[in-house]
């Protein structure tokens, strides 16, 4: 693997080799001393051109536990805009010597486009709504653990709730767990549904989402082991995708009475950050199944497996667990 | 002979409107003296003296053609192309004339503007290089532009390209004036609310990719629109780049109906589709978006059973800097000017002379052209010709281009047809493939 841009360049075997090692990188976590020397010499740089402090904050506390030298450049737009265009930034810091770039952008593709302007690795952390394949390993790695079911979700009847239409969580996440074996259901209304799953002409036939797909949440709810909710953003209502946001809390919110309704052992999931009173009317902390914390604690592990794969000396050689230093 | 160099054309087919004959071309004067079989025993040999000889071998001989759409980006963008090394893709191209976008900086919405275009035409002299207008000052889709005196120096087109006319009250004047002063309008369809941000056609594969699309409604309501318009106010109209099977059927039933309306489709419109997007290849995000088979089918169907008009490149230079950007904020176009002809040969469906119909005759109608351009080739008409290999299969490669940009979407697919030479006013300007002026 020589980068991670995009979920569906993993196979299942890719995905479940990741999952086993980020458990080794959650034992190194628990250490009273949480770091090693398997990245020593590397530099990695985190290139983010939207902000997002958590994944940035991330990626580079994975890289430091792995003892990678880190650099950060946060460059809004307007940075950006002053005349060196994104090609140049990239060739300049590459000039610098960097293993690996942690890439966050607005736009689709654009880390699969820097592919070809650098030798260094490439960590899609976020690429506008197409893929965040981290944060799919991470929630797959965070639910197969709290289910307990080793390296699957075969049967898991999973609903994914919110904005789909414009969520690169849900089109990593979804394949994620359709990959290991899950059952997952989108639920939102149409106007937040990708354009193909909504529109039923031939035009629209050739990339199956290998989902069911429902407007109803309280349906839904009776059926489910898992309810991963999307985060809700305000603008929505400015293209008229929703009436408001009190209606859509309304009819997609994870309200009190809702949560009545969801069997014991359900699970509870969501990305981050959350939107209270919109998407969850109710307080996580009070919700037994919820995984929210484990979710934010498996991203660093899930970080330090993806850089260690891509950077460490299994990389490049057959080596042993030993050799890897860990 | 005479003082300026008589050519023969020797071997082609020369493809008439009227019909397809084998015959010799002797052209002396800028214009077409003699067509006929085997006429070139009566000349004198090159080296004695006699006409310049082309061998059209396996060639087709016919007018030059016509470009309805292309953006030549002078003045203003002279780092993507120029009057100049547009011209010269235009003549390798097999063109012996280009409508010139008026999307330029300044746009080309004053007579100034259009005849600084008209003049650097004339000196780059490879082929007649014909501004259109914009409908509104700007294209801001605000303020008309100065229809009486644009129409008054000889502009003939005018559309907003880049911007369809989004206000219903401007189209309607803008119609009014059309209509009063023999004009044609050229609409590029698109509902701009319904495309904000978009870099794809709306469907499976931006569904897929997360990238915000350009669905075809934005295309349809818009063409809905104008016709019903045009049924009101009688005004010309040309669409351009039509890119959806829905498009095709509107235009199909408005012929029907005997409204003035003619119709334009860019060859990567019926040769590409949207699934090129999936390697955020930035070449390939053009506006109107690349579609689907079904799109593509309908288009060819329009093409042949003369629902389409013309094949126009809709050209659109971009320097690799603009190009090298994420898909959001690259600029949309691809070339096209010299890969036309082997695109629309080897994909379009249509027979060599329909091709030539839609790429020369009938946008030289259009165009409103015809005293230069489009003519058969017979004795008596201005000898503006091209002089194609329509079987020969080929590859675009970067060396080839001699645009300032390189943002072609052809290199490594098969193209079937070559351009051989073009004459214009009866002198060679391209031979064996290469620029001789």
């Amino acid at each position: 693997m020589k980068h991670l841009l995009s979920m569906d360049d993993l196979s299942l075997g890719e995905v479940q080799q990741l999952l086993s090692l980020a458990d080794e990188m959650s034992e190194i976590q628990k250490r009273s001393q949480p770091k090693v020397p398997a990245l020593r010499h590397k530099t990695v740089v985190s290139l983010f051109f939207e902000d997002s402090t958590r994944t940035r904050l991330s990626f580079e506390t994975a890289a430091k536990r792995l003892s990678a030298d880190t650099m950060t450049f946060s460059a809004t737009s307007s940075s950006v805009n002053k005349g060196e265009s994104l090609r140049d930034t990239v060739e300049t810091l590459s000039a610098m010597g960097v293993d690996a770039f942690v890439v966050r952008h607005k736009t689709a593709g654009l880390p699969l486009a820097m592919t070809q302007w650098t030798n260094a690795h490439i960590v899609n952390a976020g690429d506008g709504a197409h893929q965040h394949p981290t944060q799919a390993l991470l929630d797959a790695f965070t639910l197969t653990r709290a289910l307990e079911m080793g390296n699957s979700l075969a049967g898991v009847r999973i609903a994914m709730v919110g904005d789909i239409r414009h969520s690169r969580v849900a089109r990593s996440t979804v394949r994620a767990f359709v990959l290991l074996g899950a059952k997952v259901t989108l639920v939102a209304p149409a106007s937040l549904l990708p354009p193909s799953l909504i529109y039923s002409n031939a035009a629209h036939t050739r990339h199956e989402w290998p989902v069911s797909v429902s407007h109803d949440l309280d349906e839904v709810l009776g059926d489910v082991d898992v309810v991963y909710l999307l985060r809700m953003q305000h603008e929505r209502m400015n293209a008229a995708f929703i009436s408001s946001v009190d209606e859509y809390a309304l009819h997609f919110g994870l309200t009190a009475q809702r949560l009545a309704r969801l069997p014991l052992h359900f699970k509870l999931m969501h990305p981050g950050p959350m939107n209270h009173g919109v998407e969850i009317g109710v307080d996580p902390a009070l919700v037994p199944g919820s995984l929210i914390t484990q979710q934010v604690t498996n991203g660093v592990s899930i970080r330090m497996a993806v850089l260690l794969s891509l950077l460490g000396p299994a990389a490049s050689s057959e080596t042993t667990k030993e050799e890897r230093d860990v | 002979m005479s003082n300026s160099k008589s050519v023969l054309i020797i071997g082609g087919t020369v493809v008439n409107a009227s019909g397809e004959v084998l015959a010799d071309v002797m052209i002396d004067q800028g214009v077409v003296q003699e067509v006929g079989p085997n006429i070139s025993a009566k000349y004198a040999a090159e080296n004695e003296g006699g006409p310049q000889r082309i061998d059209a071998t396996s060639c087709v001989v016919t007018s030059a053609f016509v470009d309805l759409h292309t953006h030549l980006r002078e003045p203003g963008r002279e780092e993507s192309e120029t009057i100049e090394t547009g011209s010269r893709a235009a003549a390798l191209g097999g063109y012996g004339a280009v409508v010139a976008m008026p999307n330029t900086e300044p746009a080309q919405d004053s007579v100034a503007v259009v005849e600084f275009v008209r003049m650097q035409g004339e000196r780059a002299g490879l082929v007649d290089v014909v501004p259109s207008a914009c409908i509104t000052v700007n294209r801001s889709g605000l303020q008309l532009s100065p229809f009486h005196s644009l129409a008054q120096n000889g502009v003939t087109l005018y559309t907003d390209d880049g911007n369809g006319v989004q206000d219903p009250v401007i189209m309607r004047r803008a119609m009014e004036y059309a209509k009063e002063l023999n004009i044609t309008l050229m609409q590029h369809c698109e509902v701009s609310r319904l495309t904000e941000g978009a870099v794809m056609h709306e469907g499976c594969c931006s569904s897929h990719l997360g990238l915000p699309g350009w669905p075809s409604i934005a295309e349809v309501l818009m063409l809905q629109r104008d016709l019903e318009l045009m049924r009101e106010t009688g005004a010309k109209m040309h669409f351009l780049h039509l890119s959806t099977a829905r498009s095709v059927e509107l235009v199909r039933q408005a012929k029907n109906e005997g409204l003035p309306v003619t119709a334009e489709v860019t060859p990567h419109h019926f040769s590409l589709t949207d699934e090129k997007l999936s390697g955020f290849n930035t070449v390939f995000k053009v506006n109107p978006p690349l579609r689907t088979m079904e799109d593509i089918e309908a288009l060819r169907i329009g093409m042949q059973d003369g629902t389409i008009d013309a094949i126009a490149t809709d050209h659109a230079p971009h320097a690799a800097h603009l190009k090298d950007q994420d898909l959001q904020a690259a600029p949309p176009g691809m070339l096209g000017l010299q890969s036309a002809l082997g695109v629309a040969m080897k994909y379009s469906g249509c027979s060599v002379q329909r091709v030539i119909e839609l790429m020369s005759w009938a946008p030289a109608r259009i165009a409103g052209l015809t005293a230069r351009q489009g003519n058969s080739v017979a004795p008596g008409n201005i000898a503006n010709l091209v002089v194609f290999n329509p079987t020969a299969q080929w590859e675009q490669s970067l060396e080839q281009i001699v645009s300032k940009s390189q943002n072609t979407p052809y290199l490594g697919l098969p193209l079937q047809g070559q351009v051989h030479c073009v004459l214009r006013d009866g002198k060679v300007v391209v031979e064996a493939g290469v620029i001789t002026k």
